[in-house]
């Protein structure tokens, strides 16, 4: 039996650069234009089907897999690995420059909300605009149509514009139509990362049902929850090629260790190239201490931690702004602690080396694997933005006195609190580390 | 679940046919843009289709004062505003539809950068969405007939073989400027330079007998010559030469099955260049 996909050593080259400058290559096809018309046109039509091999790089190297009838794959990755190419040549938006893809099954791709909607036509308008875009006949829109309008809840907007919507509804009507296509492949890019967390899950719903009526889905997604959750397989792509291929809590943890991997107390930032921003404040180095400043390599529930950031200013950049970030192991943002809010600009950085620290006095953080993000801005410039500069391990502690209560499964964060009981207050915090305010 | 659907998809290479089961497959789509366009062409716009006949009725007036009153320009037969108004109404369009047609692919590469589709309908669909334009420019042409006491003659049957004429010269330059101008972003300024130079390589705002007689066959390679001959003769019975129309006509459906074959050319790399 084979796959209703297979893909053979696929692979799509880019040229970079040489696109975007056509102003002298234009200028010497016009030239040859004119001393020889009819040899020119076909030199035209030549370079521009042809791939420009000066300046290119390879978006998707020997890829090959299968896809059996039924699955749901999750395609996970950084940026820039490759994935939406991926499914950019599953859906023929876009050629392979060499390889070969056989569908087994009509394929619909939904690569992003709401393609083909227009501002000026009203809801109604709109879903049939789309869906047609999508591949629907006209005749199996108007059968779905109710149930599109239902979905999206926008009954009452029907005939108002689009461009009138809030976000939440534009959202909900672009997910609501192309929930409702029924092809036997859907190639699905990252469209639950909008809309409110009610409309997520929605449509996480929505896409459980889909995958339990048989369909085969392929799904790329930064939500590693919503990918386990999902799918029974997992593909990670890397520098254009399949690192890994297996299911998705190994490949989700193997993915999730590769990022920052702070062994010790010392990270070394200058090797991470996931990041982005100007690049006129760049992160070296980040170290952990704990409160007296010594070093320090794994944080427990509830202790205090400073975090010293190393970096290099390009040039002189007055009121800066940092900021470091806690995800959960699921990639959620917990918080963002940041001199913004606390209205402390760092005046004027010369340029050069410089550090600063954070001091966080309480990490009110159940054990587990948190990812740590940093930042550095200035006015509406971001300088440096690293989402996943290192891994930071959390360990049990034993914060009540009592050997229980910091357990991941009580969740991501434990807060300050006291129970009353009969009247009699139970602190709950050991009074010694309590820090000021709480 | 239908299993005999099979799909291979390989980097193609050199001339490609077109595909017409795809396009059939996907004719609701056509019509969805044609509409799309008709439905946002006028929108906010106080005299909305209006300026369909508005358009070349100003030209109209400017042609008459300027080239008929002061620069003497004769139209050799009927009066000169209902003879300059004929040819307006083509020109108008076949201007229209290749600036609108050309430009299509850019206006919508959010589409064709991130789904799937024949690619072709979007300029056949600009164009397609202009030609309803057309009709009241036409009835306004047979107003004027009415108003100068013209009378109609047994040539008007064959006005839609002209318009199909204009329709395919007009597709063939859009396909093949709209296939360029993804690539090449000068195409965007090349195209109303074309248009406005256009005009006057063609007999629109002059009788053909303006030009030298050797010349008048070879005029027939500009494929507008003969369509706006052609127009003229249908609506206003003016006569016209069967050679200069035949070359014309060639013309047209020269550059419009070059225009499919070049947009197929050009298509697979849209979604990269765009």
């Amino acid at each position: 039996m084979s796959g209703i996909i297979e893909i053979r050593e696929l692979g799509k080259q880019y040229c970079i650069g040489a696109a975007n400058g056509p102003s002298d290559s234009f200028r010497e096809v016009l030239m040859r234009a004119v001393s020889n018309p009819l040899r020119s046109f076909a030199r035209i039509a030549k370079r521009a089907a042809k791939a420009d091999t000066k300046r290119s790089i390879w978006a998707l190297r020997d890829v090959s897999f299968d896809v059996e009838e039924g699955e749901i794959v999750g395609i996970i990755g950084r940026n820039g690995a490759g994935k939406s190419t991926l499914l950019k040549v599953l859906s023929r938006i876009t050629e392979p420059t060499v390889g070969t893809v056989r569908l087994r099954g009509r394929l619909a791709s939904l690569l992003e909300v709401g393609t083909g909607f227009h501002p000026e036509l009203t809801g109604r308008e709109n879903i049939f605009l789309n869906g047609a875009i999508l591949g629907m006949r006209r005749a199996e829109i108007i059968s779905k149509f109710d149930e599109i309008v239902d979905f999206a809840e926008i009954a009452t907007f029907l005939d108002t514009p689009v461009k009138r919507y809030s976000s939440g509804m534009y959202v909900r009507l672009a997910f609501a139509v192309a929930a409702f296509l029924d092809e036997e492949i859907l190639v699905v890019d990252e469209v639950l990362a909008v809309g409110d967390q009610g409309f997520q899950k929605k449509g996480l719903r929505k896409m459980d049902e889909v995958s339990k009526s048989g369909r085969t889905v392929l799904f790329v997604s930064h939500n590693m929850a919503a990918v386990e959750s999902l799918c029974n397989r997992v593909l990670w792509i890397s520098g254009g090629r399949v690192k890994q291929d297996a299911s998705p809590q190994e490949v989700i943890h193997a993915y999730l260790d590769s990022y920052g991997a702070a062994k010790n107390h010392v990270v070394d930032l200058s090797a991470i190239h996931d990041r982005s921003g100007t690049g006129d404040v760049r992160f070296t180095k980040m170290e952990l201490l704990d409160e007296d400043g010594g070093e320090r390599c794994a944080v427990r529930s509830g202790d205090a931690l400073r975090v010293q950031l190393f970096y290099e200013c390009r040039r002189d950049i007055s009121n800066r702004h940092f900021g470091l970030r806690i995800f959960s192991d699921m990639g959620l943002l917990i918080t963002d602690v940041h001199t913004w809010s606390t209205g402390q600009a760092v005046p004027l950085a010369r340029k050069g080396k410089g550090n600063i620290e954070v001091k966080i006095d309480f990490l009110n953080l159940m054990p587990g694997t948190y990812y740590v993000g940093i930042w550095a801005s200035s006015f509406h410039e971001w300088h440096d933005v690293l989402d996943n500069a290192a891994k930071l391990e959390v360990e049990p502690s034993d914060y009540y006195g009592t050997g229980r209560g910091i357990e991941s499964r009580f969740g991501l964060m434990f807060l300050p609190f006291q129970w009353i009981v009969n009247g009699v207050a139970v602190p709950a915090m050991a009074t010694d580390t309590t820090p000021s305010g709480v | 679940m239908r299993n005999d659907y099979e799909l291979f998809i390989k980097p193609s290479t050199g001339w490609q046919p077109i595909n017409f089961r795809e396009l059939w497959r996907y004719r609701d789509l056509f019509w969805f843009l044609v509409w799309r366009d008709i439905k946002l062409r006028y929108r906010q716009t106080v005299l909305g289709m209006a300026w369909a006949v508005l358009q070349p009725l100003l030209l109209m007036v400017i042609f008459t004062i300027f080239f008929h009153r002061w620069g003497k320009v004769q139209s050799g037969g009927p009066p000169y505003t209902l003879f300059a108004f004929v040819g307006l109404v083509g020109w108008t369009f076949f201007a229209n539809a290749v600036t609108s047609s050309s430009n299509s692919l850019i206006v919508n590469q959010n589409l064709v950068s991130k789904v799937y589709f024949p690619r072709i309908f979007v300029p056949l669909g600009a164009i397609g969405a202009l030609a309803l334009d057309l009709l009241p420019s036409i009835v306004l042409c047979f107003l004027m007939l009415v108003y100068y006491h013209w009378m109609l003659s047994p040539f008007l049957l064959l006005l839609p073989l002209f318009v199909l004429g204009i329709f395919l010269a007009a597709s063939g330059l859009g396909l093949i400027l709209a296939a360029l101008n993804v690539q090449f972003r000068d195409i965007k300024y090349v195209v109303p330079f074309l248009v406005q130079a256009g005009i006057f390589i063609t007999p629109v705002i002059y009788p053909i007998t303006y030009v030298p007689p050797r010349y008048q066959v070879w005029l027939g390679l500009n494929p507008m010559a003969g369509m706006t001959e052609g127009f003229r003769l249908a609506m206003l019975g003016t006569t016209a030469s069967l050679g200069l129309i035949g070359v014309s006509f060639a013309v047209s459906v020269m550059l419009f099955v070059a225009g499919l074959f070049v947009f197929r050319r050009l298509e697979r790399r849209f979604a990269d260049l765009i």
